[in-house]
């Protein structure tokens, strides 16, 4: 591992933008960049304090590349904790491509994947799970998993872990002390307020273990089924809520054989909605195949929608009965939206018919956007968000959640322990194994620290 | 011959020896014997040889942590076991009611008896010499150690060296606001030694520790305090059969301290060199003085104290729990306050002592310098506070300077073998600011390093080098495979539910509705091997096998532990991952930029073996351990 080098790349997505970011790291890249750009003002960016912005060229010799503003960040006050340059140039491939062809002729090395980032972490500017988030944080397409990528980034969910871990750290003194000073005069461990402390310490690893149920849908999107026969408008409804075409719409029943998804962020919540080829019995070998992997997508939503064409109803009525029964036969737990769609077709009194017949009926026309607007928020009432918009903690790495799961396993056993009046030694391996796992996940674990505890806290004689 | 003759008229030491112990402490007494055990010529050289093996504090052995170090010194073959058998006058296992992990053996000693066998031990011992006169420097050849020089100019020269000092390195004593310079009470200081070594490189520094007085065991009355027997059934430390049990034993006495004897003290805080700045050195937290109890801990309206007798036959009594330095007449003034202390005649005041010490970070797992070839430091010269944690350390310079000069690989024990592991480890890698004492929360892996397993841990590695006898490995051996066939009989042995049921609900433990195997009943938290001795098949089987208690004890807890133990392995074996990354030698920690500069220099300071030694220093992250395993290429 060499950090001696000074890497170089594009720090905005590839393809062309109206701005590309070109970002610089290492020891000599104000040194490299100085060569290469002819500042308005003439200045030298070497001279320069750092967190400033200057206009200038970047030239290949004689030639002018671009007019950029190129920003300074020097060690340690960056985010690699390097000398950073940071090149907003014009978003053309072609300049892009030059620009950074200019500085690999002239002394930089093309940066490896996650290399700045890896650098950053290597430079203590981040913890590992901090340097874990920023990689959510790059690939976060909501606000949801936007915020949570950030309180971890900022250290939000270390704390917490941290905070834990300081408490039961004073459980395990107590218990160390009451082993290592037998013989002395001091006040034993209460074992009541042990339980206690145990039982509050698992209450919020369950909570943190179970949001990474929430935090895995909001990284990842809720994923929604849409059920229905075909060509009742599930790609219409689709494109009324995505605003552009991307699933295959045609007047052809049958002709989204392959299930199709995509993710629409609706009030800063990612859903996951997944087209299917509907339920309908069939001979066709081609759509019973449809219809099996419909059932496999339903398995994996965490909302169904049925759609039906609420202008067929009168002659398919009892046939979206008959599937409406399976799929709530077969997902008593899964929310179910029953939507009827193209009722701009409809007059009211078939309208007033429809909804004596169906309860919980959605009306809606994807064509005309009547419904979609309520449809999203009945979406958003499925999707229990509080405990995010109260900036709690939501674990989104498995890693973490792996941590966790061990931590609340050892936890129980010390519970059982203390509940059986089990030996301070032995509750102690059980304690030890939950601190350990949370070192994991944020710090060390050294034995000083139980030392530390007691010796602050305790009067020891003999 | 005539001119061998010749020589050796001209000198007294016309040879070369292999190992030069300086110092007859615990420390030093261990080093020699186990050399010269080990087949190494040797020379014990010591100020005072009428003080061998000297206990300077407290007239006991063991405790928590400590006695299983002692126990793990005699399973290797050294003598601190066995000395602590013959002259003890009580015996305790502390923390029985705990797991046996925490089961810690302790003696009270009879003080002269103590020193007395411990000399008569090393008189019978082969390969070993003696000198009383005082070591004033090291030989210094090439880097390398290469004998000692003494007070009165005398050249001593040997291959190696091992320093067991004690607190006699410019020891300065404190009582109230006098000084004076002094190794022990009415002994002198060592001079020479510290500065030689500082010229050299060393770093050096100044640690403090104290003793209480000592007082007239007929001036007390004990019908005010209470009594402390020993065990009903007492042990003893050392795995070898040449030691019993006792028969007899001494009792101790405890009382306390009460807000008139704190205020009395108090009167004499201003003449305190603990409070008036004269002591600046760092004393054990863990072991403090009553000055700094009663400071410290204000709202504790009193304190222990253990009344100690220093022998069988004489009437001197220790105070511990009474450690001070302040002026005499207030130390006097306030115990005559206590209870039962009305009449108290004193025999000597209690006193601090300050002393050098060497950071022990400057030294290698073996405790050879990192700086000087050849010699080993063992002891308070370590930092470390304890009869016990020298003595351990005192053999294992002894077996490396023994192994060294034999040309022979070294002698490390890990983390997770031994607590003289973890301590040597905890020293040389986390250096120590106080004195160092064990404690069993040090060791990662207590449920392994226990008092009754020592023998099975430590006693093939102490034969394999040459220290512990053959005898000592076959009883190791017997003991344990009787123990595992005792096991084995639980294991295939069923009892039936008229038999067990009346013991189970005398423990209001369920009952049983069908036989079952013996291992299960005995498995349950609150059955215990009295219990299961009340069975037939039990009491004939240990009477026709003759079973002997620690392998009746040994069988107890590899039946109620095994779950525990294992568990306790399977997580040394994941956490010791580490273990197995080397950092190479002289690894130029300047280059990684990207660690705290406070880690770099701790590692440049330390220069860990591998990952996981440098995991422990302190100063040193988590973090920088990542950075650290990406440039070991992992």
């Amino acid at each position: 591992m060499i950090l001696q080098d000074t890497i170089v790349a594009l720090a905005t997505p590839s393809g062309a933008g109206a701005i590309a970011v070109i970002r610089l790291s290492g020891p000599d890249a104000i040194h490299f960049a100085d060569k290469q750009f002819k500042s308005v003002s003439g200045k030298l960016l070497a001279k320069q304090k750092t967190h400033t912005i200057h206009l200038g060229h970047i030239m290949d010799g004689n030639k002018t590349i671009d007019e950029v503003l190129v920003s300074v960040f020097k060690n340690p006050n960056s985010y690699t904790g390097e000398d950073v340059v940071e090149i907003s140039c014009h978003g053309s491939k072609y300049i892009q491509q030059e620009i950074i062809q200019l500085f690999l002729r002239n002394g930089c090395r093309m940066a490896t994947a996650g290399e700045f980032t890896l650098r950053a972490f290597l430079n203590g500017k981040l913890d590992l799970s901090q340097a874990e988030a920023v990689a959510d944080l790059i690939t976060s397409d909501n606000e949801a998993s936007h915020q949570i990528a950030m309180q971890q980034m900022r250290g939000g969910f270390s704390s917490e872990i941290a905070k834990l871990r300081e408490e039961l750290l004073n459980f395990a003194s107590l218990i160390e002390l009451e082993l290592d000073f037998a013989e002395e005069d001091v006040e034993f461990a209460d074992r009541t307020k042990f339980k206690d402390l145990v039982e509050r310490i698992s209450f919020v690893l369950k909570r943190l273990i179970d949001s990474f149920a929430v935090g895995n849908v909001i990284k990842n999107g809720i994923p929604v089924a849409i059920v229905g026969e075909p060509n009742v408008g599930k790609s219409t409804l689709l494109n009324a809520l995505l605003n552009e075409e991307r699933a295959i719409v045609s007047e052809i029943a049958g002709t989204t054989r392959d299930t199709v998804e995509d993710e629409i962020s609706i009030g800063g919540m990612g859903f996951r909605f997944i087209d299917t080829a509907g339920i309908r019995e069939t001979q066709d070998v081609v759509e019973s195949i449809g219809i099996k992997k419909t059932f496999e997508k339903i398995d994996q939503a965490q909302v169904v929608i049925y759609l039906f064409d609420s202008t067929q109803f009168k002659t398919l009525g009892p046939q979206f009965k008959v599937e409406l029964e399976k799929i709530k036969n077969k997902y008593p737990q899964k929310p179910l939206i029953i939507i009827a769609n193209k009722i701009d077709k409809l007059n009211e009194k078939d309208i007033s018919n429809l909804k004596s017949q169906i309860s919980n009926l959605e009306l809606l026309s994807a064509k005309t956007g009547i419904g979609v607007e309520e449809l999203k928020d009945k979406l958003l009432s499925f999707v229990n968000t509080g405990s995010l918009r109260n900036n709690d903690t939501i674990i989104t790495n498995s890693r973490h959640y792996d941590s966790l799961l061990k931590a609340l396993d050892e936890i129980q056993k010390v519970k059982h322990g203390l509940e059986s009046g089990l030996s301070g030694d032995l509750l102690a391996i059980d304690i030890r194994q939950a601190l350990y796992h949370f070192g994991e996940i944020t710090g060390e674990i050294t034995n000083d620290d139980l030392l530390g505890n007691i010796f602050a806290n305790f009067c020891i004689g003999k | 011959m005539f001119h061998v003759e010749r020589f050796n008229f001209r000198s007294m030491f016309n040879e070369i020896y292999d190992v030069i112990v300086v110092g007859a402490g615990h420390a030093g007494s261990e080093a020699a014997a186990a050399a010269a055990n080990m087949g190494s010529k040797t020379l014990l050289v010591t100020m005072n040889l009428q003080n061998i093996a000297q206990m300077s504090c407290n007239p006991a052995m063991g405790g928590i942590a400590k006695g299983q170090i002692v126990r793990e010194i005699d399973a290797l073959g050294g003598y601190s076991g066995i000395v602590s058998d013959t002259s003890a006058i009580q015996f305790k296992m502390l923390n029985k009611s705990k797991g046996p992990a925490m089961w810690s053996p302790r003696v009270q000693s009879d003080r002269m008896r103590f020193a007395e066998d411990w000399r008569l031990l090393l008189e019978k011992t082969p390969n070993l010499d003696f000198y009383q006169d005082m070591v004033s420097g090291l030989l210094i050849e090439n880097g390398r150690v290469a004998g000692v020089k003494t007070s009165l100019g005398v050249d001593i020269k040997s291959k190696s060296v091992v320093l067991t000092n004690g607190t006699f390195l410019n020891g300065l004593i404190h009582i109230g606001d006098k000084n004076f310079g002094g190794g022990r009470a009415g002994e002198k200081a060592a001079t020479g030694i510290t500065e030689q070594l500082v010229s050299l490189g060393f770093d050096a520094g100044r640690m403090k520790t104290g003793t209480p007085p000592r007082v007239d065991g007929r001036s007390l009355d004990y019908s005010k305090m209470i009594e402390q027997p020993g065990d009903d059934k007492p042990e003893k430390f050392s795995y070898l059969d040449i030691t019993k049990p006792l028969q007899v034993q001494k009792s101790c006495h405890m009382t306390y301290t009460s807000e008139l004897v704190h205020d009395l003290l108090r009167e004499g805080f201003d003449r305190s060199p603990m409070f008036n700045g004269r002591i600046k050195s760092l004393g054990p937290r863990y072991c403090p003085s009553i000055e700094d109890k009663i400071n410290r801990f204000a709202d504790k309206d009193r304190h222990q104290l253990f009344v100690e007798p220093e022998g069988w036959n004489t009437v001197e009594v220790y105070v511990n729990g009474f450690s001070t330095s302040l002026p005499e007449d207030v130390q006097f003034k306030a115990l005559r306050s206590v209870v039962g202390f009305e009449n108290v005649k004193f025999f000597r005041p209690g006193y601090a002592i300050e002393y050098d010490y060497f950071p022990p970070t400057q030294l290698k797992h073996t405790l050879e310098t990192k700086l000087v070839e050849g010699l080993y430091f063992a002891g308070q010269i370590n930092g470390t506070t304890g009869y016990e944690e020298a003595a351990s350390q005192g053999l294992m310079a002894g077996i490396n300077a023994s192994l060294k000069v034999q040309e022979k690989e070294a002698f490390v024990l890990k983390r997770d073998e031994a607590y003289i592991g973890v301590l040597i480890d905890d020293l040389i890698t986390k250096g120590t600011e106080e004195p160092y004492r064990m404690f069993t929360s040090r060791a990662e892996y207590r449920t392994l390093l226990r008092q009754d397993n020592a023998d099975l841990r430590l006693t093939p590695k102490g034969f394999e080098i040459g220290l512990a006898s053959e005898k000592r490995l076959r009883r190791m051996e017997q003991k344990h495979s009787e123990a595992e066939k005792f096991v084995e009989f639980f294991a295939t042995t069923s009892v039936k539910p008229e038999e067990a049921n009346p013991v189970l609900e005398s423990k209001e433990s369920s009952l049983i509705k069908q036989s079952d195997k013996m291992f299960k009943i005995f498995s349950r938290p609150n059955i215990t091997i009295d219990d299961m001795r009340k069975f037939d098949a039990v009491e004939d089987y240990i009477r026709e096998n003759d079973l002997d208690d620690e392998v009746i004890e040994q069988a107890e807890i590899q039946v109620k532990y095994s779950g525990y133990i294992s568990k306790e392995k399977n997580n040394a074996d994941k956490l010791s991952r580490l273990e197995y990354v080397k950092i190479p030698d002289n690894f130029d920690y300047s280059q990684i930029k990207s660690m705290s500069f406070e880690a770099r220099e701790k590692l440049k300071k330390v220069q860990p073996v591998t990952v996981s030694q440098a995991s422990r220093i302190s100063g040193v992250s988590p973090n920088d351990i990542s950075v650290l395993l990406v440039y070991m290429g992992r």
